[in-house]
């Protein structure tokens, strides 16, 4: 194993103000373990007693080399690895990934899958907004809202582990379709707003910090819940509608401010966007397949398996070989809890992907932090972070 | 409620010291507050409201190495971050107990890569491994129950050869 290099100053004088140099400022290092950095990041601080100077994050901590390992496996089973991307969000994963596969081998997908599919992503999107306000509350003291947000959450990982037999990483869209159909079987968002909106200490804390304008945003390529709170009316759900969601009639929830505070009411009206979704959805919900009938891409149902030998040697075939896919590059994105999350997939006839690359919505969105602290206390620099909401996992990939 | 009520009129109770060294080590364990990745979400959902790990004294998450006598690997491991956890874990007072929770922290899970290490216990070493890809709280639970058992067999002897 590596040790850590010891490093000296001079690596770091292009990055830091001359008054590093001389002693004045003092560098600290925040992470890579650190509560507030939600993950491993390391946050190379240039301080002035409490204010920040300069703020330079170094991120790779949690690489994985997910783009490489999923060159080397099926279109079928590079999906598992998606999952592990951005692990507040895979079910969201899931479907930029099929949703690529689908449009490089061109497969149709019915409505009722599409549907179901909606309304996972949906309350994914939930759970994850939930977990971001959770910890936004443990990082500036709130503990119990931490408890209350995870009691919730637990009621949205109950329904996915109903569908999928997983709490977490579920893998159930599959290209074509979903996995299987959903067996046969509220909102408490007034109170958390009741305990944190109004709250004088909550918005000491919140109001008028890291204040991002929207030009900055746009040139840094800032998406999802930060970039509206700057006012730019940006939703790929609405610009760039995908798996149905014309059909869905949903606000984006857009703010000028700028500000944590901002960001902060963005996501929790995009909370009571989410639950309207979902209830359309459900009501609509189409009786029907729930994956195509290509027998090309999907699998023959258990049933048939037990009876025809044809049908056996198919699914083996189609799980040990997988399917080829044309030589061609498409790109695929959707409105992830964060922000856009695009993956490009570029076929090369065979049965595995040549390229994989994916554009994350953390990675952006980090990218413009050491921009909006600078002048900030270290206590302020905690609040902003939170509330851009990065996941390492899919900054580091 | 005191040892009263929980004893009644036993009058006086006899046991070892290391009984009562290792009864008092489980029941006040504190874990080290360090996530890496997918199953640091799941830690933090056996800490909140349903699963609520305080029942087994461990409400308390350091942040600090130098306060802690817990650490629990959640998630892989990169390349990167592996000397970073192995300072952490010098860091830590002895005595100190790991878990590695999950299959990446146990054997690497589905990333066999350049950017993993291939199980923890190449940096560190492990007392328990919890499998699952994330385990369930429950999993968590018991990994950590699993471990209480293992240090109430603990002896002094043993733990004088082990930290010298």
């Amino acid at each position: 194993m590596t040790q850590i290099e010891e490093v000296s100053i001079e690596q770091f004088k292009h990055l830091v103000s001359e008054r590093a140099l001389t002693g004045e400022t003092m560098l600290l290092n925040m992470g890579p373990q650190h509560p507030s950095t939600h993950g491993v990041l390391r946050l190379l601080l240039e301080l002035d007693g409490e204010i920040v100077v300069n703020c330079i994050p170094d991120i790779g901590y949690l690489h994985t080399g997910i783009e490489k390992n999923m060159e080397a496996k099926t279109y079928q089973k590079a999906e598992v690895m998606t999952d592990r991307l951005d692990y507040m969000n895979p079910m969201g994963n899931n479907l930029a990934y099929v949703m690529a596969v689908e449009k490089l081998v061109d497969l149709d997908v019915p409505v009722r899958a599409q549907a179901l599919r909606v309304i996972l992503v949906e309350l994914q999107r939930i759970a994850s907004h939930l977990v971001w306000l959770g910890s936004v509350g443990l990082d500036l003291a709130a503990m119990s809202m931490f408890l209350y947000c995870f009691r919730e959450r637990e009621l949205i990982l109950d329904i996915f582990e109903l569908v999928s037999g997983q709490r977490m990483m579920t893998t159930y869209f599959r290209p074509g379709g979903v996995w299987r159909d959903v067996p046969v079987e509220s909102a408490r968002i007034d109170e958390y707003e009741k305990l944190l909106t109004k709250n004088p200490l909550f918005l000491d804390r919140m109001l008028g910090l890291g204040i991002l304008d929207s030009a900055t945003a746009l040139s840094y390529g800032v998406t999802g819940p930060t970039l509206r709170a700057s006012g730019v009316n940006w939703d790929l759900r609405k610009a760039r509608p995908y798996s149905g969601y014309e059909q869905y009639d949903f606000n984006v929830p857009v703010l000028t401010e700028g500000d944590t505070y901002a960001r902060y009411l963005v996501h929790i009206q995009e909370f009571r966007e989410s639950l309207k979704i979902i209830e359309q959805a459900l009501n609509k919900l189409p009786f029907g397949p729930v994956h195509s009938e290509n027998r090309k891409f999907v699998p023959p149902p258990r049933s048939e398996i037990g009876v025809s030998m044809e049908s056996l040697i198919h699914h083996f075939k189609l799980w040990t070989e997988g399917f080829p896919a044309p030589k061609a590059s498409v790109y695929s994105a959707i409105e992830s809890p964060r922000g856009e999350l695009g993956l490009l997939l570029e076929g090369d006839g065979g049965p595995k992907p040549l390229r994989v690359h994916l554009r994350t919505p953390s990675f952006d969105n980090l990218s413009v932090l050491s921009h909006i602290v600078n002048g900030h206390l270290v206590a302020d620099l905690v609040a902003i972070l939170a509330s851009i909401d990065i996941v390492l996992g899919d900054i580091d990939r | 409620m005191g040892i009263e009520q929980k004893l009644g009129d036993m009058g006086v109770v006899t046991t070892t010291l290391e009984n009562v060294v290792n009864w008092s080590r489980t029941n006040a364990m504190w874990p080290m507050l360090f996530g890496l990745a997918c199953c640091a979400i799941e830690m933090m959902a056996a800490q909140a409201s349903d699963y609520d790990m305080s029942r087994f004294g461990m409400e308390l998450m350091r942040a600090s190495p130098r306060q802690s006598d817990l650490m629990i690997v959640a998630g892989r491991v990169s390349k990167k971050m592996g000397p970073v956890l192995r300072r952490l874990y010098d860091q830590m007072p002895e005595p100190k107990w790991v878990i590695a929770m999950g299959d990446c922290a146990s054997c690497g899970g589905v990333f066999n890569n350049y950017a993993i290490f291939q199980g923890v216990d190449e940096v560190v070493p492990v007392d328990v491994y919890v499998a699952g890809c994330p385990p369930r709280p429950e999993a968590l639970i018991h990994g950590v129950l699993t471990l209480y058992e293992k240090v109430n067999k603990e002896k002094f002897k043993d733990l004088a050869e082990k930290y010298g």
